[in-house]
């Protein structure tokens, strides 16, 4: 057994665990975080996409006592409050999602293309980036309109408070 | 997972002296090969030498004539060098085309290259500029680095630390990926410096990475998409799958090999 | 219409949980003192088990048990079940082999479940399965379908030539005679690739056992929690129906994959007792491809013959149906009457005669997946009439038309009696849509670019519901097929409805919601929809075929209906005035022809407190359940139009295009059916390019993780033009037909006529990959160059 402290979704955590932990383990198992899924074993499916340090990784290829000292953010944490997250909120109006499993992992994702790419992203761009997480239910049509949708609120929200991209995911 | 013990040196000395004390100790940089491998019990190391917290591998800088990349520069942060960028777009080209963008988070040129992966991208990449790989014990061009499928020069204790491309008149790359694992089905690689013209091929190569000397001669004549018409790689030496047959992946290494060129050289 | 009701692209009311990460799927769930199950699983295909060895292994750290087929007969746990029988051409019953939890002295694929280790952890069990020596006689696997019955190795000492039955269906003599006079034959060889679900939530199981109350619960990702209690009592014998208790949370997709009864949760269950502690086990994507059930896999020759004129008189297929190493809970049914009734597609066809072989294998058993069996039938049909279309030299759109079934209802040669449709009034729109008047030039744009361009029809139809109880009963189903559903009407007006359809993904909570709003007229907040759990739902069949809508809504209609009657003789008490003379609107019984009212929530209120009525005379309370049989199958059908461009340097078919025209009756929530046909497509789409479950000589699965296993991604697919012409299900009282399954039946064919149009040749196997499609170019490139 080893210890880490880390910092998630803005709240510090130390944890006792097997070296063999992975991150998405520390989240489902002991902090009892279960947003986070995995849906491979093969690194690809990218149902447990969290952010780490404001970029998206695959948590179930992430030891978790690599993460001394870092910052991650679930899918539990991207709300504010009460107030949801604008691309959770586009995921919902443009029917993103179907049965909700690979969702979580879906939205990380998303807001890490809106950190990287900026507030208007193309359809091909969006699918492009899209590569590291499998939807079996939408065929993606809505995943696809929901992102857009979800920069641009995100862009708008960043308009109102004066903010860079990466702060107004996070 | 089998169990291991964890280190986490700050250091790449640290981590090259744990590595000759510990018994069975393995490496792990972005872990996105080993991990998997470990979870499916196909590999056990006894202790496990993270080289995240290791400082001295990290960062990318121009040093003359020559792009230097630490060995765990992740893929992301290779692709968005504006160092790479300007001294050879085609590389950060090719680090932006790895896996996906969660994996280009973690995953490591150094930790790419360690493990020489028949379809990984970054082989192509150094044998084509003749990278130049620094470990903590000495340098190696990229000719001697890569010894055959999942094999480097790399001994026992040895770290890479940083590997030098030196900057090409054109280079580009092109790759059509494996449709299921997103791997380079076929990937190929043009450069050209002074005189010099490489053309390597990954993903193709019953023994890894590899040069296509009919491409180089013809390309060296005149750096063209029209110089590679008709040329043909043949089919003896191509790997065959159940994605792809030897006479398919041939085939397309010419096309990815005009592709290369074609971005090489701006048309 | 009000703003959430029937018709209205209402908001999902179930996302807020899923898209703050709350939502509550079967692994989330541990229960306290919970131990983890590890199945140790064979290696080999096929092979006689001489002896299993877990001495060491019992002793290792944190084992708590480990268990093998002999324990589960010892405690006289049956087999599996397939619970559909269908009869050969001779009459005999099918020749079903025994069907172990746990391998009884054999295995037959790579992944049967040899034992089980429970431990204190995952680890600790995987630690102990790798200590247990089982000593294996390897035998020879049987792995292709087409020479299955010729095999010498026998799967199963019960079926003969490993065959389980040979079945046909449909008129032999007239189909061949037709075929005699027929001016035209078109002949086509199909295989109908083997796909793997791939549901995004692997499967789960936690089994917990009550020692106080003798109670076992079972949390499992089903997609009919009903039907697998009845299983796992009435024929696996885990206990009574009412000492277990059936839980199905939040399901992460099914596709079919998770309607059947497998090894992992009965085992779960069982142990829980065994070991006294709560079991977990949660599939990885390695095991899920292994055991989960996949779908397809059939092997035909079809041919359809028609007259001078272009008018089809007859179609004869003969199909062989892989159905695995063992019989899963519908495996049966599926190339049978999930199959052969939907040959007539939507086209009037005199004679139809179809020969269906099934056929044991040492693969990973094979059952429903998306569709099941109404794919395979429309593929065979879409695919031969294209061909003939092409080979008579008349346009494809136009010799579908001239073929259609234009009068309704039409009673088809293969069962099914059409009751409403408007096929001409769908492919118009489609093709409008997809503006086929503008195909030539896009192909001349495309050639000029050195690429080859097509366009593909397919004009499914299927039969959804799977319903009517009597109609199932006599094609060999074990059990009805109706559904239920109970509405509680609380005292202040909010409802809850229960039902034995469950959602994994169809969003019921929202649209079986905007039923209850809309007939009762109460705002949609108010309604909550409880499923998935044996102890809140009496009985229910579950939601598979397509049938929630037509069936699961239906039921919940009718019980709305006795609720309203009921409200109508409280508020008739309350207003003091004559049960015949209250009407109900807008949510409000009102007396005819006066300004008294009494709204639904006073009246509910009214109901309990039950001041105001004689107890002889009415009950109180405000609650009644409903069992809805429908009357026949729902028949969806529609147009889908692909346009596909090849680069035929690389082979790489770009999806260009695509219209799809569907025709599902009435529609609650346009959003989410659209939602549901995109998905569809999508998986339609990757079994046409992409997917293929691929087992080498040995049996072994070479297409085992998403490494090989080929899955859409979001480049992969386009976006889709979806639109709907509407013909109302006169068998049900919404008038729905269904939307599930309808992509996944209509694309495949859809997209291999595109890319065999842009080829300008007749056939290329399905998944049409880069490979396959560069090859098949070079030949078009070398005949455009003779030309």
């Amino acid at each position: 057994m080893a210890t880490v402290s880390l910092t998630v979704n803005g709240k510090p955590v130390t944890a006792n665990v097997d070296p063999r932990t992975l991150l998405v383990q520390l989240l489902r198992e002991n902090l009892r975080l279960t947003g986070t899924h995995v849906g491979c074993d093969t690194s690809q499916c990218g149902a447990c996409v969290v952010h780490i340090d404001g970029l998206a990784v695959k948590s179930c290829t992430t030891l978790a006592l690599s993460l001394e000292g870092a910052s991650v953010t679930t899918i539990e944490g991207l709300a504010n409050g009460t107030t949801l997250h604008p691309m959770q909120e586009a995921f919902r109006e443009h029917h993103g999602l179907q049965c909700g499993y690979c969702t979580p992992g879906m939205i990380m994702a998303a807001v890490d293309i809106v950190n990287r790419r900026g507030y208007a992203l193309d359809e091909a761009t969006i699918r492009e980036d899209l590569d590291g997480n499998i939807c079996r239910c939408t065929g993606y049509h809505n995943i696809v309109k929901a992102v857009a949708a979800g920069a641009e609120a995100m862009g708008g929200q960043s308009m109102a408070r004066k903010e860079p991209p990466r702060q107004a995911a996070e | 997972m089998y169990a291991f013990t964890y280190h986490r040196p700050a250091t790449a000395r640290q981590a090259a002296g744990l590595l000759a004390k510990k018994e069975d100790a393995k490496l792990l940089a972005g872990g996105h090969t080993l991990l998997p491998t470990m979870k499916q019990r196909l590999a056990s190391p006894t202790h496990l030498v993270d080289l995240s917290a290791c400082a001295d591998l990290k960062g990318i800088e121009r040093k003359g004539r020559n792009v230097v990349i630490g060995a765990m520069a992740t893929h992301a942060e290779v692709a968005d060098s504006a160092i790479v960028k300007e001294a050879i777009p085609a590389l950060a080209f090719l680090a932006g085309h790895i896996g996906d963008p969660h994996v280009r988070h973690r995953g490591t040129i150094g930790g790419s290259v360690a493990n020489n992966d028949p379809a990984a991208d970054y082989p192509a990449a150094l044998l084509a500029l003749s990278a130049i790989v620094t470990t903590n014990k000495r340098k190696l061009t990229a000719d001697e680095f890569f010894t055959g499928l999942y094999e480097t020069a790399l001994e026992e204790g040895e770290i890479i630390t940083k590997i030098a491309f030196p900057a090409a008149s054109k280079a580009g790359y092109a790759k059509f990926r494996n449709p299921a694992s997103r791997y380079a089905l076929v990937g190929v690689f043009v450069a050209k410096r002074g005189s010099e013209v490489r053309v390597t091929v990954t993903g193709a190569g019953e023994g890894g990475v590899f040069r296509w000397p009919e491409a180089e001669a013809a390309l060296s004549a005149r750096f063209a998409v029209k110089s590679l018409d008709g040329l043909k790689h043949k089919a003896d030496g191509i790997n065959a799958d159940m994605h792809a047959d030897a006479e398919y992946r041939a085939h397309l290494i010419g096309v990815m090999a005009k592709q290369a060129v074609a971005q090489a050289t701006g048309k | 219409m009000s703003a959430t009701g029937i018709g209205v692209a209402v908001r999902r009311k179930e996302d807020h949980r899923f898209i703050t990460g709350q939502g509550h799927y079967t692994d989330d769930i541990n229960r306290p003192g919970q131990a983890h199950a590890y199945f140790l699983r064979s290696p080999h295909a096929h092979a006689t088990i001489t002896s299993i060895d877990a001495k060491d292994a019992a002793g290792m750290p944190g084992v708590l048990g480990i268990f093998t087929g002999d324990d589960l007969t010892a405690d006289k746990v049956g087999g599996l079940i397939c619970g559909w029988m269908i009869h050969s051409k001779d009459g005999s019953p099918m020749k079903a082999g025994p069907h172990p939890a746990l391998a009884l002295g054999k295995v037959r694929y790579v992944g049967d479940h040899v034992a089980v280790i429970v431990a204190e952890t995952l680890a600790q069990a995987r630690d102990a399965a790798e200590a247990i020596t089982v000593d294996y006689a390897v035998l020879p696997a049987v792995v292709d379908t087409a020479t299955a019955a010729q095999a010498k190795t026998q799967v199963h000492a019960e079926a003969p030539g490993n065959t389980v039955f040979n079945w046909h269906l449909g008129n032999k003599d007239e189909t061949e005679k037709a075929f005699k006079l027929a001016k035209h034959v078109t002949k086509l060889d199909i295989v109908n690739n083997r796909l793997v679900p791939n549901a995004m939530e692997p499967r789960a199981a936690v089994g917990d056992y009550d020692r106080g109350d003798g109670v076992f619960t079972l949390y499992t990702t089903s997609q009919n929690p009903h039907v697998a209690r009845l299983v796992l009592s009435a024929f696996i014998g885990i206990a009574p129906e009412n000492k277990l208790r059936v839980i199905a949370p939040d399901v992460g997709g099914g596709f079919g994959s998770k309607i059947f009864i497998y090894a992992e949760e009965t085992v779960c269950v069982w142990a829980a007792k065994k070991v006294g502690r709560p079991v977990k086990w949660t599939s990885d994507r390695t095991e899920a491809f292994l055991s989960d059930a996949h779908g397809r896999d059939h092997v035909t020759h079809a041919e359809l013959a028609t007259d001078a004129e272009g008018k089809i008189l007859a179609l004869r297929v003969k199909t062989t149906a892989n159905l695995g190493a063992y019989l899963s809970t519908f495996s049966s049914s599926v190339p049978t009457y999930l199959y052969a009734p939907l040959l007539s597609g939507q086209y009037d066809i005199p004679a139809i005669y179809a020969e269906v072989d099934a056929v044991y294998t040492n693969t990973a058993p094979v059952d429903a997946y998306r569709g099941a069996g109404r794919p395979e039938a429309t593929f065979v049909v879409e695919r031969l009439v294209e061909v003939a279309a092409r080979e008579l030299g008349k346009d494809p759109a136009k010799f579908r038309m001239q073929n259609y079934i234009r009068k309704f209802p039409h009673q088809t040669p293969v069962i099914m009696m059409y009751d409403a449709g408007n096929y001409a009034a769908s492919m118009k729109k489609a093709l409008e849509i997809i503006d086929y008047k503008g195909i030539g030039k896009r192909k001349r744009d495309s050639a000029r670019n050195g690429k080859l361009r097509g366009i593909g029809f397919s004009s499914y139809i299927e039969a959804c519901g799977i319903a009517p109880s009597a109609a199932v009963g006599s094609l060999g189903a074990g059990v009805g097929l109706w559904e239920s559903a109970e509405v509680r009407v609380n005292p202040v007006g909010t409802v809850e409805v229960l039902t034995g359809s469950h959602s994994h993904g169809q969003g019921h909570e929202t649209t079986f919601a905007q039923l209850v709003s809309d007939r009762l007229g109460i705002p949609i907040d108010n309604v909550s929809i409880i499923h998935g759990d044996t102890d809140k739902v009496q009985m229910g069949m579950g939601t598979y075929g397509s049938r929630s809508g037509a069936v699961g809504m239906s039921a919940i209609f009718k019980a709305l209906d006795k609720v309203i009657a009921k409200g109508k003789k409280v508020a008739a008490h309350v207003l003091e005035a004559d049960e015949a003379d209250i009407d109900f609107s807008d949510g409000t019984f009102k007396v005819k022809g006066t300004d008294r009212t009494l709204d639904f929530g006073s009246c509910a209120l009214q109901a309990y407190v039950a001041h105001k009525f004689n107890g002889q005379e009415l009950e109180p309370g405000l609650k009644e359940g409903a069992f809805y049989d429908p009357t026949n199958f729902t028949f969806p059908a529609g147009v889908h139009i692909c346009e596909v461009e090849i680069d035929p340097e690389t082979g790489v078919t770009r999806i260009e295009r695509w219209a799809a025209v569907d025709d599902f009756g009435n529609v609650i929530n346009p959003m989410i059916v659209e939602g549901q046909v995109h998905g569809g497509i999508a998986q339609g789409i990757g079994q046409a390019l992409l997917e293929a479950a691929r087992y080498n000589a040995d049996g072994q699965l070479v297409t085992a993780s998403f490494m090989d296993y080929c899955m859409p991604r979001a480049d992969d697919l386009p976006s889709f033009q979806v639109g709907m012409t509407v013909t109302p299900c006169p068998s049900n009282p919404l008038g729905i037909k269904g939307c599930g399954e309808a992509g996944a039946i209509a694309a495949p064919p859809a997209v291999i006529n595109a890319i065999t149009d842009a080829l300008g040749h007749e056939d290329i196997a399905m998944p049409a990959t880069p490979q396959a499609v560069w090859r098949a170019a070079q030949k078009t490139i070398g005949r455009l160059a003779a030309e």
